[in-house]
């Protein structure tokens, strides 16, 4: 029983990540109609945005240490953070130490703009054209984000551990019932499922209870009639592209104390949430959510040892086994709407 | 009377001919051909196949920083001459390098990038020998590339000096005359590691294995388990994990419910960093289990992946085939480690990692056995090259074994250091395996299937 609630706190979090990207890439096909493969580059890029504001808060001077000398024989140097002589010194460190968290603070404006950027520059030139040029030039854009991010950032991993307080685990088994020590969770995993919950509530809650939500849900459903209001739902949808580019990063940013960042975490996660948002339907909002955390808790089960020795190979293909099972019986995904790309 | 066809200038053109057909024979010998890529002028050329795209971008960069740092030391153009100044055969005498090109001819080299895949390496290997004239392949960080690049070679006639593989195919099954490994292999790290693990951990231990599902994986786990389970461990779990996973939670809480007390990574690269990262975010470093506290241990080490790990790193022991503090902590058995870091330190500004080491050797080694052999010719630096024992190239008296073209060389044990003072400086030696006890039979087990042939000096 707890290698079963252990399966599915690890499916949530894994699907939470799904989920969150696959929301943005549904919030982008809804509205604007793109079918946006450059999507995991952003979720990559909002975790180098915590990665650059860890560097940022880390700039530092270099001062001789006394009576040490460093592989060279030359006087050993120790880094000094210029936010120690800011702020004092465990001021200085507490701050570098949240610099994670603080990143979403710095990852919004800044994924708002790459995605105004994007949307403005690139990928509105290609509303009108097929889905299949819009997924070769966002794949393009996407590789030359990576590249760009691999040439100042290198192709290693780069460690951004989590707030000191939130490194180790949590026994969240003691909590319903358990035997001490029986079910212990990260918490830090534990934080980014709570985190992911939040995101996602807010965006349907953004859609559902204010003017600007009604308005896009409205031009989603019918382009061209709320054109014909006079509203202005190009511009709109312009900022839609930024809220999921921001969705995507703030994903992104906190993920990195899971796995450290590398350039090519984005194309890790974007076939991934592909299959995510066909599996629940096309410009679906909650259909994206369901099949995030659905596929993220079939994979963490079909990863189990006793899964694996009844059937060999199954934690590598149970996410497309499961997406064609489904497509064959529902053709339009878990909560696709008809007529969304059928035509 | 007839005049016939004779005229001066026909004897002219007649005699030219047969004058350069007479010179020919001499031409071609002081040229030195009848093999693939014969150099002709004033230079030869080396082609360096490492990646320079892809996961392993960083590993390549310093694998090339260490090619063109041999370069300049074998021509003679270097601010010093690095390992020239150590490396010495097995009779005390120097190295027959001077510094001044090889057999006379300035080396230049050209680049390909392998992207750590087979396909993309054999293409780029392809292309520096036929289009660039490459004499001699070196360079990858990966056995897979390094497998399908010494098949390549052995085909086209070159010789292939591995760079930085692990898995015992590279010179077990899929081993080639024309290529010779000087990094060390899976069963030299369960070889050396075992004794050191029994030691620190005891030898009442239950293991659970995570390996990468690929050939290096397999080997490796085959060499930590066999090693082990010699010492008493038993193998309680191993499960295989996609090449692909970046999320390795849903592998490590099975590990959880099990009643192991080591985990064994059998992963490289960003596989490790991830899973070794997820592992102790589960607070398996933290758990008591049988009365014991829990274990990581990561066989292969790279200080790339250990900075990518962070602070995760510490603590964990795994095995390596050369670190640059060799021989300030343990030496003058380890002559070579020193003169090398000043050189690549004085150029690069930081200390050369384990991959470029094997790299530069590697190239001393393929020049070398060239100089003693006063020929380019594949076979004959095969010949020059089997059997040969050297010393001061920074890992002790290490002998290129004929029978399967591996080095036999002291193994490194290491563990991440706890409070490393920079990031040049997170692992700490444990201990150093001596070669007897990571030398193997030729007809190993583990080893076993495939044959060297013959060399091929192609065209």
């Amino acid at each position: 029983m707890d290698a079963i609630i252990l399966q599915i706190l690890n499916g949530l979090d894994k699907g939470s990540a799904y989920a969150l990207i696959a929301l943005g890439l549904t919030l982008i096909f809804g509205t604007l109609g793109v079918v946006n493969f450059a999507h995991g580059a952003l979720f990559m890029i909002g975790a180098f945005c915590a990665v650059t504001l860890s560097r940022l808060l880390s700039l530092s001077h270099e001062v001789a240490v006394p009576g040490s000398v460093d592989f060279l024989g030359n006087p050993q140097m120790r880094d000094v953070p210029y936010i120690y002589e800011i702020f004092g010194e465990s001021l200085g460190a507490g701050i570098i130490d949240w610099a994670v968290p603080l990143s979403i603070l710095f990852a919004i404006p800044v994924m708002i703009a790459i995605g105004v950027i994007m949307e403005r520059g690139l990928i509105k030139h290609f509303y009108k054209r097929p889905h299949a040029d819009q997924i070769l030039v966002t794949f393009g854009l996407a590789i030359v984000l990576q590249e760009i991010i691999k040439y100042y950032y290198g192709a290693n991993p780069i460690p951004t551990p989590a707030p000191s307080a939130f490194i180790g685990s949590f026994d969240f088994g003691a909590l319903i019932g358990f035997e001490a020590g029986q079910i212990i969770y990260p918490y830090w995993r534990l934080v980014y499922f709570a985190f992911a919950a939040v995101i996602i509530g807010a965006v349907f809650a953004f859609l559902q209870f204010t003017t600007f939500g009604m308005v896009v849900r409205a031009g989603m459903a019918d382009r061209e009639t709320v054109g014909l209001l006079g509203i202005n739902i190009d511009k709109r949808f312009t900022i839609m592209f930024g809220l999921a580019a921001a969705v995507a990063g703030l994903a992104g940013v906190m993920y990195t104390p899971i796995n450290s960042p590398n350039y090519h975490m984005g194309m890790d996660f974007l076939v991934l949430s592909f299959v995510v948002v066909v599996v629940g339907g096309m410009g679906s909002l909650p259909g994206a959510v369901l099949a995030g955390f659905l596929l993220g808790i079939l994979e963490s089960f079909a990863s189990m040892r006793e899964v694996i020795a009844i059937i060999p190979g199954i934690n590598q293909v149970i996410i497309y086994l499961v997406a064609i099972i489904i497509l064959l019986t529902r053709p339009r995904g878990l909560m696709g709407r008809k007529g969304v790309m059928e035509d | 009377m007839s005049k016939g066809n004779l005229t001066r200038r026909g004897v002219l053109k007649t005699g030219a001919v047969a004058g350069a057909g007479l010179a020919l024979p001499t031409y071609l010998s002081a040229q030195d051909s009848g093999f693939t890529n014969a150099p002709s002028g004033a230079t030869v050329t080396l082609g360096f196949n490492v990646p320079q795209s892809g996961p392993y971008a960083d590993e390549g960069a310093d694998e090339l920083r260490a090619y063109e740092l041999a370069v300049d030391h074998l021509n003679g153009t270097g601010a010093d001459n690095g390992m020239l100044e150590t490396f010495k055969y097995a009779d005390g005498s120097g190295t027959v390098l001077k510094g001044s090109g090889v057999l006379g001819k300035k080396v230049e080299f050209v680049t390909g990038d392998t992207q750590t895949k087979s396909d993309a390496a054999r293409a780029s290997a392809k292309s520096m020998i036929e289009k660039d004239g490459a004499i001699m392949i070196t360079g990858g960080s990966s056995s897979g590339v390094a497998v399908a690049v010494q098949a390549l070679c052995q085909e086209a006639g070159v010789i292939f000096m591995a760079g930085l593989t692990h898995a015992n195919d590279t010179t077990g099954k899929d081993k080639r005359a024309n290529g010779f490994r000087h990094f060390f292999n899976s069963y030299m790290s369960g070889a050396a590691l075992a004794p050191i693990l029994a030691a620190q951990y005891g030898s009442d231990r239950k293991a659970y294995h995570l390996t990468a599902d690929y050939n290096w994986g397999y080997t490796t786990e085959e060499a930590i388990r066999s090693s082990t389970e010699a010492m008493g461990w038993e193998t309680v779990g191993t499960v295989l994990t996609p090449l692909t996973q970046t999320d390795f939670s849903s592998y490590i809480t099975p590990v959880l419910q099990s009643d192991a007390d080591v985990l064994v990574l059998n992963h490289y690269g960003g596989n490790m960093v991830n899973s070794l990262t997820n592992a102790v975010q589960f607070g398996l470093r933290d758990r008591m289990v049988n009365g014991k506290k829990f274990e990581i241990v990561v066989p292969l080490y790279s200080e790339l992946m250990a900075r990518g790990a962070g602070s995760n790193i510490a603590g964990i022991l795994g095995s390596q085939n050369w670190d640059w503090k060799l021989e300030n902590q343990l030496g003058a058995k380890y002559s070579g480690t020193n003169a090398f870091v000043q050189s690549f330190g004085t150029k690069y500004g930081f200390p050369p990692s384990q991959a470029a080491h094997t790299c530069y050797v590697q190239t001393l080694l393929y020049a070398d056995a060239v100089e003693r052999a006063g020929s380019f010719a594949p076979c004959a630096v095969v010949d020059a090259l089997e059997g040969f024992s050297f010393d001061g190239m920074g890992n002790g008296p290490t002998l290129y074994r004929g029978e399967d073209h591996q080095c036999f060389k002291d193994v490194i044990v290491v563990r991440g250091k706890e409070n490393p003072e920079n990031e040049f400086d997170l692992v700490e030696i444990v201990e150093v395996t001596p070669v007897e006890q990571v030398t193997y039979a030729p007809d190993h087990p583990q080893f076993a299937g495939g044959a060297l042939g013959s060399c091929n000096n192609g065209a």
